[in-house]
């Protein structure tokens, strides 16, 4: 396999974007990425766009192609990739696979949603839909219940504490302010969400224990990266960020069906696969995105995906260990929690995060002598995850 | 402008007899203390200039709101309005919520408007909250008229106190079918969805009589809206 680099990397501020159709969100960011790298008049050979709701909630199909169209990016091959809230991860995925192999020199990844022109009942409804229908679904679970009845299990198992969960959601707050693409820019506290009494209107309970700002908003955005070549990132005089390792892993499609429905294999194998290919261990990592949808999946992803043993995620957040002063500090950009989750987006956005952190470029954000980077991208709960290494060669 | 005081004798309405309502301070998630306090018509022109920015946002119908808020305050302050009332919301003294609303008789309340200014805190929450703990516990009516303008309101108030429908009672808003909080509803939801401890702490009210801060018509615009941010990176 070849080696692949990140030759460029472009977001647009997530949030609520009543003036931008999906198609807008699509271009623009697509271009800040082929702008970020420089290429020129270089084409681009293929196009992947990961999306998880379009055909749902906007009705609308084929977005790889209309971007080819959009952007004039003809004869490139378009592929739009669904693969639930992992769609972005995918789309990086298939991209790296493509330069690796040898097939494509350059391939743009754009994934994008746009969840907030739907009101907040169908929103939660059509995210519902990648529950087993059968065994779940009809039984009116959530992406939000499923959560709370994990960080229910979580909790009794490991000794996770609602206090934990606030603290989670405090810190990537305070990231998030430092991140001018995240939705949420609002400093938050233990006592106005959590002690006071009239935290209960605050912040009330959504789905036992899990509180409101337990939850990821909802949001609209879009994220993008140039793949190439390793030996093109010199030849642009861009910084060589290297995909050095990728793992995917699927479970069971119910979570009923599992032996220990607290334990995320799909996390701990896609992991362990992307640590393989990337000849490093996860001491070797200087900085973090995880998936928090729900506070409780920082602390259980970081510890299925080796930076702590079961358990210890909690006290690491305790000592300040994950912080961005921290030595692994998770979610600097301030995470799903606050960065937001337009769901087809996520996987890119960790992926450009990380990106950011490792050319020095995250700003008011930028964890020191980051070297190597983690991401991950969750999907289903826990069905399909996707974990990409990233590495900045000398 | 001249008022010829022996016409406005015959003009101005009749008001009820109102209690008034007693402050009380939230600690909001940020850990700010958000003063609910009652206002009077001297307050109005302040709290006018906070609502003139939002006629032109379509956003989340705050032009709707906004333009009847106006009014409404306009004339109550002008004493076209009867048995109407303000309520405001200020952290450090700056304004971020208004509610208002009116007796409609002794025993019916005509809830009117919920303005939030410092939005996804809540405030609006808190602020209708106290709107009902006016009129059902001093005002002490029987029920109060309700109508959502929009999905917020709808969300926020009439789900989330379990309205009853009273579609053959029009609201005094366009005429809309009305929900109505009962007492028995109010009662049933108070503990779950209404706080703010009396008496306000000395300092923290001085701070808010002392002035009604607005902010400026760009802050208004940009905490509304959010756009300056999305603006400067596309």
């Amino acid at each position: 396999m070849r080696k692949v680099a990140i030759l460029g990397a472009g977001m647009i501020p997530f949030g609520r974007r009543d003036e931008d159709t999906l198609m807008d969100m699509l271009a623009v960011t697509g271009l800040k990425a082929m702008d970020d790298a420089g290429i020129g008049d270089r084409p681009i050979d293929a196009v992947y766009v990961g999306n998880m709701g379009a055909p749902i909630l906007e009705h609308k199909t084929g977005l790889a192609s209309a971007l080819v169209d959009r952007l004039c990016l003809f004869p490139a091959a378009a592929e739009s990739i669904e693969n639930g809230p992992a769609s972005g991860g995918s789309a990086v995925k298939n991209g790296f696979l493509a330069v690796a192999s040898g097939y494509c020199d350059l391939v743009l990844v754009v994934g994008a949603e746009k969840m907030r022109d739907t009101i907040v009942w169908k929103g939660t409804d059509f995210v519902a839909t990648m529950t087993h229908p059968l065994v779940e679904y009809i039984y009116g679970v959530t992406l939000p219940s499923m959560a709370g009845m994990f960080a229910r299990l979580y909790m009794e198992k490991y000794g996770v504490t609602e206090e934990h969960l606030a603290k989670i959601a405090i810190k990537n707050h305070n990231n998030g302010l430092l991140n001018p693409y995240a939705h949420i820019h609002m400093r938050i506290t233990l006592e106005g969400i959590l002690h006071h009494p009239h935290a209960k209107v605050n912040n009330p309970v959504i789905a036992s224990p899990l509180r409101f700002y337990d939850m990821c908003p909802v949001s609209d955005g879009a994220a993008a990266v140039l793949l190439g070549p390793a030996e093109m990132a010199k030849e642009l005089k861009k910084p060589e960020i290297a995909i050095a390792g990728i793992g995917q892993a699927t479970d069971t499609h119910a979570l009923q069906d599992r032996d220990d429905p607290t334990d995320l294999k799909a996390v701990t194998i896609a992991s362990q696969k992307a640590f393989a290919m990337a000849k490093l261990k996860p001491k070797d990592i200087n900085v973090v995105q995880v998936h928090d949808a729900f506070t409780i999946l920082e602390i259980a992803e970081s510890e299925h995906a080796g930076f702590f043993k079961k358990g210890e995620g909690a006290k690491a957040l305790d000592e300040g260990r994950t912080e961005i002063g921290g030595d692994i500090p998770i979610n600097p950009d301030g995470g799903l929690k606050a960065r937001g989750h337009p769901v087809g987006a996520t996987g890119v956005a960790n992926v450009v995060a990380i990106t950011w952190q490792l050319r020095g470029e995250a700003g008011d954000f930028q964890v020191k002598k980051a070297e190597n980077g983690f991401a991950l991208n969750f999907g289903g709960f826990g069905n399909n995850v996707i974990a990409t290494i990233l590495r900045r060669e000398a | 402008m001249f008022v010829d005081m022996e016409l406005e004798g015959i003009m101005r309405p009749p008001d009820l007899p109102m209690p008034p309502y007693p402050p009380k301070v939230v600690t909001m998630a940020t850990g700010q203390q958000m003063v609910i306090r009652q206002v009077g018509r001297e307050d109005v022109p302040a709290i006018l200039d906070a609502i003139r920015p939002t006629l032109d946002i379509e956003r989340d119908f705050y032009d709707v709101v906004g333009a009847r808020l106006y009014a409404e305050l306009l004339s109550w302050q002008k004493y076209r309005a009867a048995n109407h009332y303000c309520i405001i919301g200020q952290i450090e003294g700056i304004l971020v919520g208004i509610v208002n609303g009116r007796m409609y008789t002794k025993d019916i309340g005509m809830s009117l408007h919920t303005m939030t200014i410092e939005r996804g805190l809540r405030v609006g929450g808190h602020l209708f909250s106290a709107k009902m703990e006016y009129q059902i516990e001093y005002l002490d009516q029987k029920e109060v008229l309700i109508v959502a303008e929009s999905p917020i309101g709808m969300r926020r108030f009439v789900i989330d106190f379990e309205l009853e429908p009273r579609p053959d009672m029009p609201h005094e808003l366009g005429g809309v079918p009305s929900n109505s909080l009962t007492k028995e509803l109010w009662f049933k939801h108070r503990d779950r969805l209404v706080v703010g401890d009396r008496p306000v702490p000395k300092k923290l009210m001085e701070i808010a009589e002392r002035e009604i801060i607005t902010p400026t018509e760009q802050l208004i615009n940009e905490k509304i809206m959010g756009e300056k941010r999305m603006r400067s990176l596309i």
